[in-house]
């Protein structure tokens, strides 16, 4: 129970769907989502296959308490092997998709093969077909959502869709469900469009079984008591949103600023959350309009904007006058200070743009700052851009590339590569900002040391979700420690990476991390699964599913050459802030972390690793 | 001789507690010799649980530092309540 015990098999290629039972031990041994689907995955294909070509699988997946009534449990994860990275990808997005899928009966849907047309897969409880989708091909997800909603006239289908960018091979492109909660990192949208499977629209009301009802409802009232009792998940989030961390970031020193020259962006305060409140000079009106929650979500750290009608974006175009998603933390850096842009109405603009088109803003913002390095550097020119005038800061370069990467055309088709090939392509490898083809997200590890080391070892490339030291090293987060050492990094590392993979495992919002810890999930998971769940053999879940990647990763051709970060990372200290003549003390960490792993030299787990957590 | 300056900034729900004039959540405070972290804390009677990220100069000072902790001229000193996010 909790679990509903069976999922789809969807073979695109023969047009086949079949439904099959949950293995339960792997349940036992990954517990859902993220690790159960990552245990499938790893089991089902060669780990060295193209992503973008038929052997590739690719998994949508929930967890044991998603749509159920824990808070924040509607989460849902995409599981593949990612283009961008050739890396396993695991993104994980909110909003109700993940809840609907659940309640309609299955588990996860496993994907296979290639269609010979484009398709969609509908899902209505136990009924669940391949459907024509050429009338979606090459709309837009809003289109698309809008269009499926009014076919099926269902104004509740839940639908999680690709755009012109999935379809055409962007390699960030991502996968878009309830118009702007996003599977976001990875280029899981890629792999989408290269099976030529367009959406996944679902219905379900069969109410989700759980094995202790009584029990269960006194834990989930419980915890949800801990999210409200404390300042961050009951008072910070819903009224800031993740985007109070602009400022932080920035006066920490660590707020990455065009394509990690700086490590302070003198136009942080304009495009932050305390920005986001104020009444434009304009019209009078805020920028954020309202915040917003994902199923069963009692934080509600969503932000709904609405753009300035008399701002140059969208001052001709009045189908960008309505609220809709705004500004994240992440989303705001990649598209403003790492490309230098501080007008905050294009970013909200940019990143409305990336919500339609399907395409990950951190990628997105993060290659465009490097072309603005490129284009300065003359490396690009405008003949390459068609025109665009390509520099730091500049709000109109930002928004047009936004369209054009999110439609993969002229310029935006170079976009779509992704930092890391865009830099080889123009003659610079070494400026790209990444890790495993990666873009990094919004902290620098030169004044968050913690985090070079998470990114370096991220199993996904670049990303703060896979261990978000941030939060001991500047929130205080269990504990306050120095951002600037080096010194026990490599266990709150991994201690933190270990109990995030439990966390994306369960069906619920990593975000709930700020005020519970495993021992908070531990009970309501006991009292909703068979089985008996723990803090400690939850963390042991986290620490074997976080193998099981490392060892998919390595048969995919990783070595420990690729635990690493970008030259201007290790070499070229911090300008300015108290980071200032540091650069990132990832070769004293990496050593030490492979130690504390219980992996060789060589970055591999060792016989006996794999053995204490039951993976050989 | 006009005093010596530091600069405050207060940020999130703290922003309500910025003295007049403040602009873009900072604002100038002058100090004397013997201001302190907690004298600014105390002075602007800003309520100590919401004080949960003070920063002087973007560096972490904890509770027990910031009665010994002076601002000299120049100074930044900037605060928020509990905050998460990412
Ligand atoms: S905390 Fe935010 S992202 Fe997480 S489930 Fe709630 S609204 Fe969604």
């Amino acid at each position: 129970m909790s679990w509903t015990g069976k999922f789809l098999r969807v073979n695109l290629t023969e047009g086949t769907v079949k439904s099959e039972a949950l293995n339960r031990e792997w349940a036992r041994l990954y517990l859902g989502q993220r690790g159960l689907a990552s245990k499938y995955l790893a089991e089902e294909i060669d780990p060295r296959v193209d992503p973008l070509s038929p052997d590739n699988k690719i998994i949508f997946t929930t967890g044991p308490l998603t749509g159920t009534n824990a808070s924040t449990a509607g989460r849902y994860s995409v599981v593949t092997k990612g283009p961008l990275t050739g890396c396993i990808a695991c993104s994980n997005s909110g909003g109700m998709f993940g809840a609907e899928l659940k309640n309609a009966g299955w588990d996860m849907i496993i994907f296979e093969g290639r269609a010979a047309k484009p398709v969609y897969f509908h899902v209505e409880n136990d009924r669940a077909e391949l459907r024509d989708a050429q009338p979606f091909w090459g709309k837009t997800v809003w289109e698309t959502d809008a269009g499926l909603k009014a076919h099926h006239q269902d104004p509740m289908l839940r639908v999680a869709t690709i755009g012109a960018s999935g379809e055409n091979g962007v390699l960030f492109a991502c996968i878009v469900n309830d118009l702007h909660r996003a599977a976001g990192r990875s280029g899981v949208g890629a792999v989408m469009g290269s099976k030529n499977l367009k959406a996944v629209a679902v219905r379900g009301s069969k109410g989700v079984r759980v094995k202790d009802p009584v029990r269960f409802l006194k834990s989930v009232a419980e915890q949800k008591q801990v999210l409200a009792d404390n300042a961050v998940t009951s008072q910070g989030l819903p009224t800031y949103g993740t985007q109070v961390l602009m400022n932080v970031i920035n006066e920490v020193g660590a707020l990455p600023t065009r394509n990690f020259q700086d490590v302070q962006f003198d136009g942080a305060r304009r495009i932050s959350a305390e920005a986001m409140r104020e009444p434009r000079r304009s019209d009078g009106k805020a920028n954020l309009v309202t915040n917003a929650a994902c199923f069963g979500c009692t934080i509600a750290c969503g932000r709904i904007s609405q753009i300035d009608p008399g701002h140059y974006t969208i001052v001709n175009r009045p189908e960008y006058r309505h609220a809709s998603g705004g500004l994240e933390y992440e989303a705001a850096w990649a598209l403003g200070a790492a490309t230098g842009v501080d007008d905050l109405e294009a970013l909200t603009f940019a990143n409305f743009l990336c919500n339609e088109h399907a395409i990950d803003p951190i990628s997105f913002g993060a290659t465009v700052a490097a072309a603005m390095e490129l284009y300065e550097l003359g490396a690009i020119t405008s003949k390459e851009t068609g025109g665009i005038i390509l520099t730091f800061g500049s709000a109109e370069a930002l928004t047009a590339l936004a369209e054009l990467t999110g439609k993969a055309q002229g310029f935006g088709r170079d976009i779509g590569l992704g930092s890391k090939r865009l830099c080889a392509k123009y003659g610079h490898p070494d400026l790209s900002m990444t890790v495993k083809g990666q873009e990094f997200p919004a902290y620098d590890p030169r004044g968050i040391q913690g985090m070079g080391l998470s990114y370096a070892t991220s199993n996904r490339g670049a990303c703060h979700l896979r261990g978000y030291t941030v939060a001991s090293e500047i929130m205080g987060t269990p504990v306050k420690t120095d951002p600037l050492v080096t010194d026990g990094k490599a266990a709150l590392v991994k201690a933190f990476q270990d109990a995030t993979a439990a966390f994306d495992s369960a069906g619920i919002c990593i975000f709930t991390s700020f005020a519970w810890t495993l021992e908070n999930v531990a009970p309501q998971l006991d009292a909703a699964c068979e089985g008996e769940w723990t803090a400690d053999y939850l963390l042991e879940v986290g620490e074997r599913i976080w193998n099981l990647e490392r060892q998919f990763n390595l048969a995919a051709g990783m070595t420990a050459k690729d635990d690493t970060l970008p030259k201007r990372l290790l070499k070229e200290a911090a300008k300015t802030g108290p980071a200032k003549g540091l650069a990132s003390g990832l070769a004293t960490m990496l050593p030490e972390y492979y130690a504390q792993r219980g992996w060789s030299a060589a970055g591999v787990p060792t016989a006996e690793t794999l053995k204490r957590l039951a993976l050989a | 001789m006009s005093m010596a300056t530091a600069t405050l900034k207060l940020f999130s729900q703290l922003s309500d507690y910025l003295p007049p004039g403040a602009d873009q959540n900072q604002a100038l405070i002058e100090i004397g010799p013997s201001t302190t972290v907690d004298g600014v804390i105390t002075a602007l009677a800003l309520p100590a649980g919401k004080c949960h990220l003070v920063l002087l100069n973007g560096v972490f000072i904890p509770p027990s530092e910031r009665i010994a902790t002076p601002i000299r001229p120049g100074d930044a000193l900037a605060i928020w309540p509990p905050v998460g996010g990412g």
